[in-house]
């Protein structure tokens, strides 16, 4: 019994550094004054810094490489716990259902640029098209949510095939500039269009999977009352979890390496019988497709959406998230969502130079840390497989 | 002897032109079954254009290639590779931040069953088809260089130039391609290393039964230790084709080439 004794010493520092991580997330979502913020967000970075200077987080990284299922188990049961802590703070869980939803569709850029390369600053527009499909649908027909939910993915990707043929002529940095049109035209459109409410937006109802009604308190007992986003918060961890694992498995098959073949060297790609269009094809639904299925949600999460919220800005953040956490790898992903999602509504000084602050963070990182927060590691096909 | 005097790869008045420099003319070449040819020339005469034409990636301006029976001229770089025909590059092209699986992998793309489904529900079959491609991979690196052969999970980047061309010429040789095409796999080594990999050149042609292979090089004593026969390209145009000791002894190659060296 040697092996299960060794893997569970190997489990401790993933498991230490989650627990570390998720009480520094409930105090600075405690607190409320904006220099206990600031201290807090300071002694946070001095701890991380120093955890990385003697080696703690490149261990955090072989627990999660080396017990992969129940590491992501771990993480988890710690979203449930800060869930649970806040159990009645209604801003407190829209934050964190917003953080997972955002996750989603940051999943999502990632499989378009951090695999295939195809740079993308429509997604706010995607994940607007999943939005307001989940208004009509909502509001219009009673068609059950969890089709709702599809229906969000599968319309941003019916819409994003429009720009398919732009986006594969990738001369330079064209399809970029095509994504930017795309969104600066999509909010245009919103605004003038009557029947999707113009500029006030429409109003989407509450979901309801199954008889689950997401938009009803929680009653346990007489006394202990949850707030209705703690629905939200599952949900999403669950949407998450599956987009998390979906991510994965792609990654982790022949058509992950297709997509990084096609990213790294067309030419090359090309005299051993790639398709180039077919993968970043692939890669560009598959990438609306969450930013889309991320949208449904989290309409139905607010009841209520405008065009405001889908500006090229709100496309900018999620491209500084893919390139902050680690292009291509999910829990850097999971890493920069929280940080640039959490940090504004926190900070009132971010939130009005928010824009000012991301563009400067890309900058940094593409100067000082190309590869992001957290690197993506080398491809593991079956994780735990060794070659005999 | 009769297996060999069979045409494999056949260049017929091939024309390619850059503006106005004309970087191959009118160009007849052939290389038979089971042979090695060498194509050598001065710099910019034409040679790394004739693998690009051959192989598609840029269209020819007139003439035809045939490739056993099939005229390929101006296919697809894909339809090539799918007929049969796998090159390395001059600069080597290997994906650096990739493992050398990964690279070997990328050659072995018309083998592998690319289908989504496949790849995203079916993980048991694909676990199969994986476990076979490393083993396939790990036995052709291990012709190469057994060392290496235990290392099939680190980025490229971190090996050594010879080490790379090895692992390119193991991503051209995967998928079993009839005709191989190196581009002067010596490029950036030294004379021990191109030693080195010319041994296993040689090795990989006894252990692939009937491969093709044509070579360019700038490396004479490469030339003369592999190849059956050469041919000779000068400003697009071939000078002079013969057995190495023929070729070397003609006067116009030595006045375009030798002399120059
Ligand atoms: N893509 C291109 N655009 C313009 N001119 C090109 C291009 N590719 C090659 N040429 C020109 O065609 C000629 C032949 O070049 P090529 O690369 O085939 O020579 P080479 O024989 O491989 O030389 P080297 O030994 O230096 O590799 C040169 O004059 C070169 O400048
Ligand atoms: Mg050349």
């Amino acid at each position: 019994m040697n092996r299960g004794h060794a893997s569970r010493a190997n489990l401790m520092p993933g498991t230490l550094g989650i627990a570390a991580a998720t009480a520094f997330l409930i105090l600075f979502l405690s607190v409320e004054s904006q220099a206990g913020t600031a201290v807090l967000l300071l002694g946070g970075a001095v701890f991380v810094l120093g955890a990385a200077r003697f080696g703690g987080i490149a261990r955090m990284r072989q627990s999660f490489t080396g017990n992969e299922g129940a590491m992501n188990l771990v993480v988890v049961a710690a979203a449930l716990l800060l869930t649970g802590f806040f159990y009645d703070d209604h801003f407190t869980l829209l934050l964190v259902a917003t953080v997972m939803i955002y996750m989603v569709a940051a999943l999502g850029l990632t499989v378009q640029f951090g695999y295939a390369g195809v740079l993308n600053f429509a997604g706010a527009a995607f994940f607007g098209i999943g939005c307001y499909t989940a208004a009509v649908l909502t509001r219009n027909t009673a068609l059950p949510h969890v089709l709702v939910l599809l229906a969000g993915g599968v319309m941003a990707a019916l819409i994003g095939a429009l720009l398919l043929l732009p986006v594969l002529r990738t001369r330079g940095h064209y399809s970029a500039v095509v994504t930017i049109a795309f969104t600066l035209l999509f909010k245009t459109f919103l605004e003038v269009n009557d029947t999707l409410g113009g500029p006030q937006g429409l109003r989407v109802d509450g979901m309801n999977l199954f008889g689950w009604r997401f938009n009803d308190n929680i009653e346990i007992g007489e006394t202990l009352e949850l707030s209705f986003f703690a629905n939200y918060v599952v949900g999403s961890l669950i949407l998450l979890a599956l987009a998390f694992a979906f991510v994965r498995r792609l990654e982790r098959s022949w058509t992950g390496l297709n997509m990084d073949a096609v990213r790294l060297d067309e030419t090359a790609a090309a005299c051993f019988g790639y398709n180039i269009s077919r993968w970043k094809i692939t890669a560009f639904t598959v990438g609306n497709f969450l930013a889309g299925l991320a949208g449904a949600i989290y309409a139905m999460m607010l009841g209520f959406i405008a065009p405001t919220n889908f500006t090229f800005g709100d496309s900018l953040i999620l491209v500084s998230i893919v390139l902050l956490g680690g292009i291509g790898n999910p829990w850097g992903i999971a890493v920069a969502t929280t940080i640039v999602i959490v940090l504004p509504e926190k900070l009132q000084i971010i939130q009005e130079y928010r824009f000012l602050l991301y563009a400067s963070m890309v900058i940094l990182i593409l100067l000082f840390r190309p590869l992001g927060l957290l690197p993506r590691p080398l491809r593991s096909y079956v994780p735990g497989w060794q070659p005999k | 002897m009769n297996g060999t005097a069979e045409t494999l790869l056949a260049a017929r008045g091939l024309t390619k032109r850059f503006g106005g420099v004309v970087a191959l003319e009118d160009l007849e070449l052939e290389v038979r079954r089971n042979q090695v040819l060498g194509l050598i020339g001065p710099n910019g005469s034409g040679k790394t254009t004739f693998f690009n034409v051959v192989t598609g990636i840029y269209a020819a301006d007139g003439g035809e290639v045939t490739f056993g029976r099939d005229t390929i001229t101006n296919l697809s770089a894909q339809a090539v590779y799918r007929a049969g025909i796998a090159r390395t590059f001059q600069r080597s092209r290997l994906m650096l931040e990739l493992s050398i699986f990964d690279n070997i992998m990328v050659g072995n793309h018309r083998r592998l069953n690319q289908g989504l489904w496949f790849n995203l529900a079916r993980r048991r079959a694909f676990r199969r088809e994986f476990q076979d491609g490393f083993e396939q991979a790990r036995e052709l690196v291990r012709v190469f260089d057994p060392p290496l052969a235990d290392r099939m999970f680190e980025a490229v980047g971190g090996f050594p130039m010879i080490d790379r061309r090895r692992i390119e010429i193991c991503r051209a040789l995967i998928s079993h391609p009839q005709l191989l095409l190196l581009d002067e796999p010596s490029a950036g080594m030294t004379h021990e290393e191109t030693t080195q990999l010319m041994d296993d050149i040689l090795e990989v042609r006894s252990t692939f039964e009937g491969l093709t292979i044509i070579i360019i090089e700038h490396e004479m004593g490469v030339i003369e230790r592999i190849t059956n026969r050469c041919v000779v390209l000068n400003f697009g145009r071939k000078i002079c084709e013969g057995t190495y000791q023929e070729v070397a002894a003609d006067r116009l190659v030595q006045e375009a080439y030798l002399g120059i060296e």
